[in-house]
């Protein structure tokens, strides 16, 4: 139910937007986010942008899962 | 989406597990996960079985549908047979029961029900019925609030007078107090929902971790975000600390998303509200504010959903709150499967019971 899913912003309207959700062109009401464009990642729920996706911070992320699978197969090799 | 793969790398979920497996004490933790895309993900992705002996997940009251009591669905058979409403309603909610019957059942027998997508799908419903009275069904956590609320002003905005919603709106917080505060679930760990999160923020549930001493982690829902959850969630508990952490910090923050929390306080005002299977929570539920009365559909109908404890076999009400697993219900697998669904954790797609039986224990 609280299920959200990533979608990139296509193109944007007054309030609306239009994204690409699983090969489905779909308008979107982005009143819940500042400054959105075309481009941006956006998290979508029942036909909303509730936040945008950080690239900095999924690559922060990565970063760390990476460092996890490094380290901990040293130590068990 | 090119971070899909990423957050399922194999090498690093098997590094995890090692290393939950070596921070877990002699008996396993018992964590708890709050949101149904988490216990599915979870299921999905064999994590328990993964981490067998060391974490015990148990899955908590995060399915709207599932915690939704059934006088509400008999509260929205009775606006569309007797007040003629069209009832337009996310799909998980047709086959919950009510008392006697469901909104499956009564569509059957020509009731009209709509489902759709969004919220705003209902009020351009509305918009293009204007003889008919729309009333959308309005339940789910802090993260589909705001579409509510949204759909509410919008309503508000464009003059459609013939749009209403019949609110059973929760927040998620309070019912983890509770939980916390039960002797017989021995929660060590609460892994937080992440898109709630999105919108009230990390640190709504710093109470929860400095009052009951219950270390809380929000985590996204790849199976490397679960996994470093847990992970998170261990190393608090062997350094004996309770704080809140953020791994999904890649859409999440501490403070949360304000447009959509000033866009709740407008909208709507806390109550209590009951919970299927669990009871009367304080402050857990939404009701819309006074200012939007006309398209608060109790108000508008004076029909007031009723909350009363149900009386059946289906110990669905200890599933949630994480007394029990579902293979400890007499009627799992047996009077209850996903085609004949005895209890709304057999119903939905999020529901423990459903997750259980589809991928296993």
């Amino acid at each position: 139910m609280c299920l959200g899913v990533p979608a990139k912003i296509l193109e944007t309207g007054d309030g609306d937007a239009v994204v690409e959700l699983g090969g489905v062109r779909r308008e979107i009401s982005v009143m819940l986010v500042d400054d959105v464009s075309a481009g941006d990642w956006v998290i979508v729920h029942a036909g909303f942008a509730i936040e945008r996706l950080s690239e900095e911070e999924a690559e922060r992320t990565l970063a760390l899962f990476r460092e996890i699978a490094e380290s901990d197969a040293f130590r068990n090799p | 989406m090119k971070y899909i793969d990423d957050f399922r790398d194999p090498a690093t979920a098997k590094a995890l597990v090692e290393r939950i497996r070596r921070d877990a004490g002699d008996a396993p933790v018992r964590l708890m996960e709050v949101c149904g895309t988490h216990t599915v993900a979870i299921a999905r992705g064999g994590i328990r079985p993964l981490l067998s002996g060391a974490v015990t997940m148990l899955s908590g009251p995060g399915c709207p549908v599932c915690v939704t009591p059934d006088g509400y669905i008999d509260a929205a058979i009775a606006l569309g047979r007797e007040r003629g409403a069209l009832l337009a309603s996310f799909g998980d909610m047709l086959r919950v029961p009510g008392k006697s019957s469901s909104l499956e059942k009564e569509k059957g027998n020509g009731l009209e029900v709509r489902v759709v997508y969004s919220p705003l799908d209902a009020v351009a419903l509305a918009a293009a019925t204007p003889d008919r009275e729309v009333v959308f069904l309005g339940v789910g956590f802090e993260t589909t609030a705001p579409a509510i609320g949204g759909a509410i002003r919008t309503a508000a905005k464009r003059g459609v007078g013939n749009f209403s919603v019949l609110s059973s709106v929760r927040t998620i917080p309070e019912a983890m107090g509770v939980l916390a505060a039960d002797p017989e679930v021995r929660i060590e760990g609460f892994l937080c929902p992440a898109h709630v999160t999105v919108v009230i923020g990390s640190d709504a549930y710093r109470p929860v971790a400095r009052r009951y001493g219950i270390p809380c982690v929000v985590a996204g829902f790849e199976p490397l975000d679960i996994l470093l959850g847990i992970s998170m969630l261990l190393r608090q508990k062997r350094e004996g600390v309770a704080r809140v952490e953020n791994e999904y910090s890649r859409v999440a923050t501490s403070t949360g998303n304000r447009k959509a929390q000033d866009l709740i306080r407008d909208v709507f005002v806390p109550c209590d509200t009951g919970w299927r299977g669990i009871g009367v929570i304080r402050g857990s539920g939404l009701r819309i504010a006074d200012r939007y009365a006309s398209f608060d559909a109790e108000v508008k109908f004076d029909a007031p959903v009723v909350f009363a404890p149900e009386a059946s076999a289906c110990r669905c009400g200890d599933v949630l709150k994480g007394k029990i697993l579902p293979v400890d219900c007499p009627l799992f697998g047996k009077a209850c499967v996903p085609e004949e669904p005895y209890g709304p954790c057999m119903v939905s797609g999020e529901g423990t019971c459903a997750a259980f039986f589809k991928y296993g224990a």
